[in-house]
């Protein structure tokens, strides 16, 4: 059964910034404290508003299992292909091989003592990324399992 | 006494006062949320003692998704116990 109306509305209203706030966590975790596994668990909390406010039936209706399981299966794939492209390509698993190489992620770092910029630090914010889907998807999926085993008429 | 070590001791005093009320709660709801309160409380104890990444997941974890499993938990069962 569905929670009371407040309940819903202040639901809607915090999801997309517990998703963005959640993607920024993600995005700085090569830079600042975070990273995929804080900043996933921080939009599965987002995620988590929605289904704690609805029932199981209601919230089917506004997200889709199909698009968590993907969004899972996606994260671990990009971090298999991350990780075993460095194999691939510099001779180890795991290897930096976009670091300091140009263009996406691979800027030189200045040299110096400085907090480094956005664009340096090579394969770790792909893996960041791929750490933060995973768990997103993962965690969303449990919540979700979990409701579906309430009945209908519970209040 | 600096006004650090004042506000850590408050911190504390506000951690085991939350810790109480979720055992001395008969609402199990009211129970749920005061741990979400212990929670917030501890991940900013651990922002206090330097380590920034534990409090991000201590406040996603604890305070955001173990509340939800609770108040999900709850709503599959009776809120209050039968009196006797």
């Amino acid at each position: 059964m569905n929670m009371t109306k407040i309940v819903r509305t202040t639901a809607d209203v915090l999801y997309p910034f517990c998703l963005v706030f959640g993607l920024y966590i993600v995005a700085h975790g090569h830079l600042s404290p975070g990273g995929g596994f804080q900043g996933g668990s921080v939009m599965a909390t987002g995620v988590a508003l929605l289904i704690v406010s609805r029932s199981y039936t209601a919230i089917l209706q506004r997200i889709r299992k199909e698009a968590l399981k993907l969004c899972e299966a996606i994260g671990l794939l990009m971090f298999l292909v991350a990780a075993l492209s460095g194999l691939y390509i510099g001779g180890s698993f795991l290897h930096n091989w976009l670091a300091g190489a140009g263009g996406l992620f691979g800027t030189p770092v200045a040299f110096g003592p400085n907090p480094g910029t956005f664009n340096t630090a090579g394969v770790v914010p792909i893996l960041n990324l791929a750490v933060g889907l995973e768990v997103l998807g993962g965690l969303a999926v449990i919540l979700l399992y979990m409701l579906s085993g309430l009945r209908e008429n519970t209040p | 006494m600096t006004p650090f070590l004042l506000f850590q001791a408050l911190l504390l005093l506000g951690l085991i006062i939350t810790a109480i009320l979720v055992v001395a709660f008969k609402d199990l709801l009211f129970s749920a949320i005061a741990f979400a309160a212990f929670s917030l409380l501890l991940a900013l104890e651990f922002y206090l003692l330097q380590a920034p990444d534990v409090a991000i997941a201590e406040a996603g974890i604890g305070a955001g998704l173990t509340t939800a499993i609770l108040i999900i938990a709850i709503r599959g069962t009776k809120r209050l116990e039968e009196k006797e």
